[in-house]
């Protein structure tokens, strides 16, 4: 509204913002992976690389498309749909065919996302659903790791399994003997020298990202600790072979997509509680399936599942930790 | 002295360094004043001069016309030249009285009282209510009624606002750097008409200045304290300064009586004390005209009735780029449609918001569930379900989210990612439901 004669803008309360927008914490968090890229990249090798540049293509073309052809305000500029194909292409083995991140990302984004009503509608992680999609429907093309092979030189990648693979189906004393010593095993994971998922791997080059994600105050230590700490509790207490307290909770944590999940899936904004305390809780949850999954489920990794079930519950979980009211007295 | 904190709140950029250290300099007298005779809640005044009619400063011109209503006196000598409806800082026609002043300054009431001590506290209540005094933080609430809790509303403990945790904002600190006297005796004066010897003086520790000054005239032992808040926006919001200062909460509905407080402005307590001592009745505030918008930032004494475009004047005028202009704070201000409106008693400062600051909301996101508005609520509401039952019209459903508890501090707005309306939102469905 302007008025003609001194041309003042008149408007509600209040008049000042902060500076903090969607789009920039969106692109924070597209930044923060930006590490665990370049490790994926380097192990893994230009297959990897065009994986995620497709899923990130497809992402932000299918968001496109749908706005356009629904004639609604396209809005890709945000960095949502972005985010979502490259969280989808780091969520796939590295060798997968063309096909793979394109339909990914169009369930990601039509129908997890769009069709439930766009940004903040969604209930469930868009990239997981994709991922999740793919997994059942090309169980085998999903399920082909290759060795990291540390350049773009050995094109004629070999295909290995997955620490939590050889874990699962032949225990860990075969994984310690594959890795050499269990100090190999420690720093092999944490620099991301295994087979896994173009960006789960490497936990140090995720690890800087989330730093720096928490430094931003973009996410916050609820749902990634808790997630963790449930992890490595169960991992320790039930993981071992035989007895009890005589699992390896370094071990899981560093493996699979746990590192990936607790601080860049499990804190979608969106799909997480908006309360802190809840918070806690949805993070106990994910860790709890996760290690569910992996230590008594058929798969060897339990993250995603763990993270899309906990999304049903977030609503519930916001509702029930609604925070108490300034002033007012608890019910008796 | 040791505060409570409340939850939540926020830290927008002060801004304070515009005007801080400009002393309040009195503004050169307008032709003309007009003063609405209904400057807040409650029932217009009825006017009791009639057009042509003589007044001098001071004088009785509206008297009020119910429980929650405060006498209007003129602020200038000269001539009603009419009653009339006249545009309100809000955007309103209200009644005012139009006076064309005449530059004698006649004052018609002054009286000094030296020995105001002796009065009694129905005297002392007497003086303050035909003074017409209201609370000058901002709402403007008849002060005679805060002074008047019901029998069984006992109150323990009187607080003053020096908090102004507004952006921008000076006018209480200027006060309280200059006339920090006046504002302690105030605080006696309200003190002794609750017959309690709990006073605090509240204000937010990015006044160091104002702090030294306030705690340097008190006495030894002194039974008044000053209270050094950690600056937090609303840390002035009364629920909040009365938790911080004496850790009391302040029960939903409720009011500070019910906690046994009372909470006036510094800039009220000054008030109250010129009215006892002097007679004097409210007719002047201290108005802090800032901004990046402005020539000049100025902390002006103003005469009510006075036009914001005289203020402003006064301040150099407008720059090139200003945009906005705001009555009060840029967190609960209003803004102006047009500059021709007058100063009322509360009217704390104009800010005048240029070109770079403005934040258009017209294209605002969805609710992303980031959960910052969550974090920051100071009355620990959730303003994101709020402003999406707002959104989608589902009104009755956001009483569930304890609607009719905001104050509408905008900090959530303030705060949102997807530059989401918040407040207007809120507003929106508090005007579609009853609580």
């Amino acid at each position: 509204m302007k008025n003609e004669k001194h041309g003042l803008i008149v408007s509600v309360s209040p008049h000042i913002k902060s500076e903090e927008t969607t789009s920039r914490i969106m692109w924070s968090v597209s930044a923060a992976l930006f590490p665990a890229v370049l490790m994926g990249a380097y192990y893994f090798g230009p297959g990897a690389v065009i994986a995620v540049l497709l899923s990130i293509f497809s992402a932000v073309g299918a968001e496109y498309i749908y706005l356009k052809a629904l004639k609604k305000k396209v809005v890709v500029s945000d960095g949502s749909a972005f985010l979502t194909g490259l969280l989808l292409g780091l969520n796939l083995p590295p060798s997968v065919p063309f096909y793979i991140p394109v339909i990914g990302s169009l369930v990601a984004v039509i129908i997890t996302k769009q069709l439930f009503g766009g940004l903040g509608y969604n209930i469930f992680n868009p990239a997981l659903i994709g991922r999740a999609f793919l997994l059942v429907s090309f169980p085998r093309l999903m399920t082909v790791w290759s060795e990291p092979s540390a350049a773009f030189v050995h094109l004629d990648a070999r295909t290995t399994a997955t620490p939590l693979g050889i874990l699962k189906e032949e225990g860990i004393t075969k994984l310690i003997e594959v890795f050499g010593d269990k100090w190999n095993l420690y720093s092999q994971l944490l620099i991301g020298s295994r087979g896994g998922c173009i960006g789960e791997t490497s936990v140090v080059a995720l690890l800087i990202g989330a730093a720096f994600l928490m430094y931003k105050q973009y996410i916050s230590w609820h749902i990634p600790f808790s997630f963790l700490g449930t992890a490595a509790i169960i991992a320790w207490i039930f993981g071992g072979q035989g007895s009890l307290f005589s699992g390896d909770p370094l071990l899981h944590l560093m493996s699979g997509g746990m590192i990936l999940g607790a601080f860049f899936m499990a804190t979608d904004y969106v799909t997480s509680p908006s309360v802190k305390t809840g918070q806690i809780l949805f993070g106990i949850g994910c860790g709890f399936l996760t290690m569910l999954i992996r230590l008594k489920g058929g798969y060897p990794e339990g993250v995603m599942f763990a993270i899309l079930i906990m999304n049903c519950f977030s609503p519930l979980i916001d509702r029930g930790f609604k925070a108490k009211v300034f002033g007012a007295v608890k019910k008796q | 002295m040791r505060v409570a904190l409340f939850k939540g709140g926020i830290h927008p950029p002060d801004k304070k360094n515009l005007s801080a250290d400009k002393p309040i300099t009195v503004t050169s007298s307008p032709e003309r004043v007009f003063i609405p005779l209904s400057q807040h809640l409650g029932a217009p005044c009825k006017a009791i001069v009639t057009p042509g009619q003589e007044v001098k400063k001071g004088e009785l011109i509206g008297e009020p016309s119910g429980f929650v209503s405060a006498p209007v006196h003129s602020s200038v000598s000269g001539k009603v030249i009419a009653i009339a409806e006249f545009l309100n800082a809000m955007g309103r026609m209200v009644t005012s009285v139009i006076i064309e002043n005449n530059g004698k300054e006649e004052w018609a009431t002054l009286k000094d009282t030296p020995d105001f001590d002796s009065l009694s506290p129905e005297e002392l209540k007497e003086k303050i209510k035909s003074a017409g005094i209201v609370g000058m933080g901002g709402a403007a609430f008849p002060t005679i009624v805060k002074l008047s809790p019901p029998k069984e509303k006992p109150i323990d403990t009187v607080i003053l606002n020096g908090a102004e945790c507004e952006p921008y904002l000076t006018a209480d600190y200027r006060l309280m750097l200059e006339h920090p006297g006046e504002i302690i005796g105030g605080l006696r004066i309200l003190m002794k008409i609750f017959g309690v010897d709990r006073g605090y003086i509240g204000i937010e520790d990015n006044k160091p200045e104002a702090i030294r000054k306030m705690t340097e005239i008190l006495e030894e032992k002194d039974t008044i304290k000053i209270c050094s808040l950690p600056v937090k926006y609303p840390q002035g919001a009364e629920k909040m300064l009365i938790k911080s200062v004496t850790g009391r909460e302040i029960p939903p509905r409720a009011l500070p009586m019910d906690v046994k407080v009372v909470v006036q402005n510094v800039g009220t307590a000054r008030a109250v004390f010129e009215a006892v001592r002097y007679g004097k009745p409210l007719i002047e505030r201290v108005v802090s005209v800032t901004g990046e918008g402005i020539r000049n930032p100025l902390n002006l004494y103003a005469k009510i009735g006075t036009l914001i475009s005289h203020l402003i004047e006064q301040c150099g005028g407008l720059k090139e780029n200003a945009l906005k202009v705001i009555s009060g704070g840029p967190m609960m201000g209003f803004a102006l449609s047009s500059l021709d409106v007058p100063v009322t008693k509360g009217t704390s400062g104009i800010v005048v918001m240029s070109e770079m600051e403005i934040i258009h909301a017209a294209d605002f996101g969805p609710c992303i569930r980031c959960g910052r508005c969550i974090e920051i609520c100071p009355m620990g509401l959730m303003p994101s379900m709020l402003s999406i039952y707002a959104e989608k019209g589902f009104y009755e459903g956001a009483k569930e989210y304890n609607l009719f508890d905001c104050f509408e501090c905008g900090s959530c707005a303030f705060v949102c990612p997807s530059r989401r309306p918040m407040v207007q939102l809120i507003r929106l469905a508090k005007s579609m439901v009853k609580p």
